[in-house]
């Protein structure tokens, strides 16, 4: 007795520690759920303290936008035209590249086809707020303030347009935690883009996303790109992930070397995201439109290029076919335009008119039944002039 | 400048804070530490719940109440996290327990053994974390960056001070 009253204190920590030992013990060890990160009892519990932090995120972050839209949308719009002029050259761009890649893309999904290859796009998603975080280093997870009320589930991608952010944790009724991909319980299969290799991409401790499967290989350098593979049947393939930022000997796993992958998203910074919850073998019906005019566009500019001298005559001469829309025809007050009538008569192509004709230009030999054999030939063609005739050399 | 910082062992024992306080100062620890990094991701280096189960623990000066404490705070911490629950708990408990042993045996009104005590509480909790994710619950690939965790200590230390003098209004001493 003497011996608990003396060393009670001492005692008593020890208690705290083993209870939370043998907890600590029983979550470990006990199998969680498929896709279920823990117990039903501790996930529970997570679950009492989420709903009661969440209502002070909520408030905090509905605060901070307040605050940071009347700032942006009615204070500071002096960078707003020219963020217009931007966002104008690069969506042309886009458009640019949308058509240059529109063919490849069309060889990939007849490639696919043809291997049987099933694709999954992006076919349905749910864009979330981030409104917390955990609160510790040594643990990457945000709190979005969408839940499973509408529609999410554990184990859903979560991306932004730069990359992947990570993927569902917890999955709350109205709240989720999304594990973000550079903490060290996360993992992804990626490949190396340029060099094709498949990899593991993992989180460590210190919050940086690594690929640690990988021996040396000269032919990966810094600067490659990093994409999802697919093979973890949770990101989507092809999706960003980031850009090697260093090689070196992983000095825990040898011979293994230590990839150090810069994701493409600030995962400090990332304020909104989107929840990936369904993914379909086809493209979409709005991706489908997109890549039929930009197929469509693509065949124009291939004929175009292949086929310079084929155009209208109104055009040879440079003239506009009348008709046309928005053109005023003769007669009509200027200012107006016709309304558009109906559809032009096919046009018949024609090589334009030769700069300098000589008896190969088309249209200069008469028909061979007008051709009397050993007679001279007479130009058919009104514009073009006799060949040119070399004289013959004098001597001097 | 002298500072007055001598109690009687009655009066070390009677220090007390009300419960609200007792409850709000925690809970508000915690909610800031998982506001403030979203707003600036450097601030995440703080660790506002250290700081109050350490200001709690030397408060009170009793080791059991100092353990309760800092065990409660780390376990409601783990809870808004993806690891196991009580990697946080055990470490702060242990934080409470020999802070408040400690107390009694040293002065911590003053504010140099104030910033010297949390300084060295913060790398003893980078030590505890460590062991307990190292060897506890294996983690092999969890590295202790020195450096890192001493410009952590230095930040606390700096940012512990006007907490705890703000803290030291709430103080009964009956």
């Amino acid at each position: 007795m003497e011996f608990l009253t003396r060393f009670k204190n001492a005692l008593f920590l020890i208690l705290a520690l083993l209870t939370q030992a043998i907890a600590l013990a029983v979550q470990v060890r006990s199998p969680a759920d498929p896709g279920e990160p823990d117990g039903p009892k501790v996930r529970l519990i997570r679950m009492w303290s989420m709903a009661t932090v969440t209502p002070f995120e909520r408030a905090a972050h509905a605060i901070g936008s307040g605050l940071h839209n009347t700032w942006s949308d009615y204070i500071d719009l002096g960078h707003v035209r020219q963020q217009n002029a931007d966002l104008r050259q690069q969506l042309t761009r886009l458009r640019i590249e949308q058509a240059a890649i529109a063919e490849d893309a069309l060889e990939g999904r007849r490639l696919e086809a043809l291997l049987a290859f099933r694709q999954q796009y992006v076919a349905s998603t749910v864009a979330a707020q981030v409104i917390g975080s955990s609160g510790s280093e040594q643990s990457r997870i945000l709190t979005i303030d969408k839940g499973w009320r509408d529609g999410l589930k554990p184990d859903m991608a979560v991306i932004t347009p730069d990359g992947i952010v990570g993927k569902l944790r917890d999955v709350f009724p109205t709240t989720s935690q999304v594990l973000e991909i550079n903490d060290q319980t996360s993992g992804a299969g990626v490949i190396l883009a340029n060099t094709r290799i498949r990899a593991i991409l993992r989180g460590t401790a210190t919050g940086r996303a690594q690929i640690g499967n990988l021996t040396a290989d000269s032919r990966i350098k810094p600067g490659e790109p990093v994409i999802t593979s697919g093979g973890d049947q949770i990101y989507p393939r092809g999706l960003p992930v980031g850009t090697v930022e260093s090689i070196a000997p992983d000095p825990d796993h040898q011979p293994y070397t230590a990839i150090v992958v810069r994701p493409a998203v600030e995962l400090d910074r990332v304020g909104e995201v989107l929840v990936i919850t369904g993914t379909q073998s086809d493209l979409p019906a709005i991706a489908q439109q997109d890549l039929s005019t930009a197929e469509a566009q693509h065949a124009a500019d291939i004929s175009a290029e292949r086929l310079p001298g084929l155009q209208d005559d109104s055009d040879a001469t440079g003239a506009t076919p009348p008709g046309a829309p928005g053109t005023t025809p003769p007669g009509t007050a200027p200012g107006t335009t016709t309304p558009p009538g109906p559809p032009p008569a096919p046009i018949t192509p024609r090589p334009l008119p030769a700069l300098h004709p000589d008896r190969y230009t088309s249209g200069a030999t008469p028909p061979a039944s007008a051709l009397t054999p050993g007679a001279p030939i007479t130009s058919t063609n009104p514009q073009s002039s006799s060949p040119p005739q070399s004289k013959p050399d004098k001597p001097n | 400048m002298v500072t007055r910082s001598y109690m009687s062992r009655r009066e070390v024992e009677q220090q007390s804070f009300s419960i609200p306080v007792a409850v709000f100062v925690p809970v508000a620890a915690i909610l800031l530490q998982v506001l403030l990094p979203r707003m600036m991701p450097r601030l995440a280096i703080l660790d506002l719940p250290f700081i109050v189960t350490l200001f709690f623990a030397v408060s009170r000066r009793s080791p059991i109440a100092g353990t309760v404490t800092g065990g409660c705070i780390g376990l409601l911490q783990d809870l808004l996290t993806n690891q196991p629950i009580g990697v946080n708990g055990m470490a702060k408990s242990v934080i409470g327990y020999v802070g408040a042993s400690l107390s009694s045996q040293i002065d911590v009104e003053n504010i140099g053994t104030r910033a010297l005590m949390t300084f060295v509480f913060s790398l003893l909790q980078s030590i505890l974390l460590y062991l307990i994710e190292r060897r506890l619950l294996g983690i092999a690939g969890f590295h202790l960056q020195w450096l890192h965790e001493l410009l952590r200590a230095v930040v606390n230390m700096f940012v512990a001070l006007p907490i705890f003098l703000t803290l030291d209004h709430f103080k009964h001493r009956e």
